[in-house]
């Protein structure tokens, strides 16, 4: 299988290692691995945002470079729900590429539904051992169904607990540009979600969204926990003790 | 009723720092959320219902006029009156006049929403009709210096039982009670015999059926019954959207509304009331007037925002969202709370008057799949961004960042060179710790938490480095 890696503009500017991690993964899922040099951002803050000319034309460059792949993967479900969900309803406008962005919208994958569903992957190269829980972020969930994949690659691992919290489906607070315009409703969402997971006992939260992580881990020094680590699910997956 | 949503902003901060409001919302939500859960499991064909609800009231806004008509037909040839109105202040000339010619001193009002908008109890009030509110929650903001509601179905669910165990016995001047049942008791005991004297009774409506000229009332107090049999004149006043066909479609929508609501799965009172007392009963009004109010819903009709007027009132969306739970109903600045409300006001008040509330939702989606009529409520309220976006309705400096935003992601090259420079200034602004506790480009974010410090080097600078 050839799998074009989305990287997402978060990971390649805060995280590369989730980045690397997620090609580990599909390497180990035996796919060939290629990150098209030209990507940038799927254009979700721009959508998000009601600017519908810059999101539309991010779309375009997305769909240019992703043209030749196989199959598209991205370690963040909301970036891929914008490019599998939200370009066919951009460009539903210019027939032409709205056909192109629903042949896409085919082949995109958030990275724990194409290692379980796609590749169906065996070995995980990691052996992470300690007690997690999971937090299902919001546009994963409900726009792309994802719920029951990570939890089933976790548990592979055998040094693994997962202890799940209450209302792991609520909201983080992050909201992509609300974090930034409404901070302080922001936090005080995030603390709910804080409160939950730490509740678990859980040593490690994990989630598949970048976004959402640096919402949570950013509330959590701030309350003064120092010790609860949040991860992205491709780091747990690869992580060597 | 005037908005106040300009102040969105200011609004939230004062519900952050109140620890009472913070408090009870936590124990509201627990109960809403957790009951509809339980409720809806009780029907298994819960999807299917939903699309079906979706569509009975997507065919009546398809052809509202003719529906409306229908009703007026079938309406008035059960006695009732039928008058309409424009906006808020035609509402309250029509109630004044229609007080007026039955000489009325005293109205009975149950909850509407409706009257809300138009602020009608000031209006009946200049025009020296006593309006009562009866329904407890709102008899309880009436009595509290008619403070707004904060909830479409739970009114006073920002306050505690203190805050109105000291209400009740500084304004009813009665020994201070604790225990829920003997303060409903003597809410009870100042209400009947207002039920008993009033002239006049008003109601909202939940729905309209076009097919028998009858209006349908969801409730739980029984105060409803009272309000529409025992005086003399009865009122309703609701939306023009609130119109569904027939008896049959309405049985499949109190399947769905009470359960979204409140988690029942049947209210404690259902009422179907239509026509005026007939010579053979012995109860009920000898005048009937619905007063069907546009007040900004028929703009909507045949627009992109149309979905909205499907939306039958349960609350299910502010019940789910989370910020409705972090800064309660009265941050929003005007009748409609949570997301049904932060697309309904920049509709029916001005886009330009609610600017803050489309932008004031994560977009979770949570109220989308709990709304009982599949209202989309995310798209809608990204949507009204971009109609934000059309009328240059965005700060300046919102637009320069986005324009700036745009054209480096356009660009690989500028992508590259931004993204290489962005991760040293905010390894740079980190100083070393694994975190940044102000961050100046986008200093909302550190306002209630800090911004991790990202690794020190972007993706594709180690990824091309991994290649050589």
């Amino acid at each position: 299988m050839r799998v074009a890696l989305f990287v997402t503009c978060l990971v390649d500017l805060m995280r590369p290692r989730i980045g690397f991690a997620a090609i580990e993964l599909l390497e180990a899922a035996g796919c060939d691995v290629i990150v098209p040099a030209g990507q940038t951002c799927c254009g979700q803050p721009a959508w998000n945002s009601g600017d519908r000319t810059a999101a539309a034309a991010l779309a375009k460059k997305v769909i240019d470079e992703f043209a030749g792949s196989e199959y598209v993967v991205v370690p963040s479900g909301s970036c891929a729900d914008q490019i599998r969900n939200e370009y066919p309803v951009i460009l539903a406008d210019e027939p032409e590429w709205h056909a192109r962005a629903v042949e896409l919208a085919s082949r995109v994958y958030e990275l724990t539904d194409f290692l379980v569903n796609v590749a169906h992957i065996e070995t995980l190269p990691g052996n992470f051992s300690g007690s997690v829980t999971y937090h299902d972020s919001c546009t994963g969930l409900r726009g792309m169904g994802i719920k029951e994949q990570p939890r089933a690659l976790l548990a592979k691992m055998s040094g693994v607990e997962l202890k799940e919290m209450a209302a792991a489906e609520e909201c983080c607070g992050f909201g992509g540009t609300f974090s930034v315009k409404f901070g302080e409703i922001s936090a005080a969402i995030a603390a709910k979600k804080c409160g939950n997971a730490c509740a678990t006992g859980a040593q490690t939260i994990v989630g598949g969204d970048l976004g959402c992580l640096l919402n949570i881990e950013g509330k959590l020094r701030r309350l003064g926990d120092e010790t609860t680590q949040v991860m992205h699910i491709a780091e747990v997956l690869t992580a060597k003790n | 009723m005037e908005s106040r949503s300009r102040h969105f902003k200011a609004n939230a901060a004062a519900s952050l720092a109140n620890p009472v409001l913070q408090a009870n919302l936590q124990t509201a939500k627990g109960k809403f959320v957790d009951k509809r859960a339980i409720a809806i499991k009780e029907i298994d064909d819960f999807e299917v219902s939903r699309e079906a609800a979706k569509n009975i009231r997507n065919r009546v806004l398809e052809n509202l006029d003719l529906w409306l008509e229908k009703f007026e037909e079938t309406a008035t040839a059960r006695g009732a009156t039928v008058l309409w109105a424009k906006d808020g202040d035609e509402i309250c000339r029509h109630v004044a006049e229609i007080g007026q010619r039955h000489g009325v001193h005293k109205a009975a009002k149950s909850k509407s929403m409706l009257s809300e908008e138009a602020n009608l109890n000031l209006a009946l009030t200049a025009a020296g009709i006593r309006p009562i509110e009866t329904d407890l929650g709102e008899y309880i903001l009436q009595i509290n210096d008619n403070e707004p509601p904060s909830h479409i179905i739970a009114p006073v669910v920002h306050k505690s039982l203190d805050e109105i165990a000291d209400l009740f016995h500084q304004v009813h001047k009665t020994p201070r009670k604790t225990e829920i049942a003997a303060l409903t008791r003597e809410a009870r005991e100042v209400l009947r015999e207002h039920f008993l004297t009033a002239d006049m009774g008003i109601s909202g409506g939940n729905f309209l059926v076009a097919e028998t000229g009858s209006v349908a009332l969801v409730t739980n107090e029984g105060n409803g019954r009272m309000v529409t049999t025992l005086p003399r004149v009865h009122v309703v006043i609701t939306g023009i959207e609130k119109v569904v066909p027939t008896l049959e479609d309405l049985t499949l929508l109190l399947r769905l509304l009470p359960r979204s609501a409140t988690g029942q799965s049947i209210s404690n009172y259902v009422s179907v009331l239509t026509g005026v007392k007939t010579p053979a009963e012995r109860d009920g009004p000898e005048q009937l007037y619905f007063i069907l109010v546009d007040n900004g819903r028929a703009d909507v009709v045949g627009t992109e925002f149309q979905d909205m007027l499907r939306c039958i009132r349960c609350g299910a969306c502010m019940n789910h969202c989370p910020v409705y739970q972090t800064i309660g109903g009265h941050a929003y600045g005007w009748v409609y709370p949570g997301p049904m409300g932060s697309v309904l006001t920049p509709l029916y008040t001005g886009l330009e008057n609610a600017i803050d509330l489309p932008q004031a939702a994560t977009l979770c989606n949570q109220c989308g799949v709990v709304c009982p009529v599949m209202i989309p409520l995310p798209e809608l309220l990204r949507k009204l961004r971009e109609k934000q976006v059309e009328k240059h309705l965005r700060p300046w400096f919102e637009r320069l960042a986005l324009k700036i935003w745009a054209m480096v992601a356009a660009s690989p090259p500028l992508y590259a060179l931004g993204s290489w420079l962005g991760v040293r200034y905010l390894k740079w602004l980190a100083g070393g710790r694994d975190r940044i506790a102000v961050l100046s480009v986008a200093p909302e974010w550190t306002l209630g938490r800090d911004f991790p410090a990202p690794e020190g080097r972007t993706f594709r600078e180690l990824y091309r480095k991994g290649k050589k």
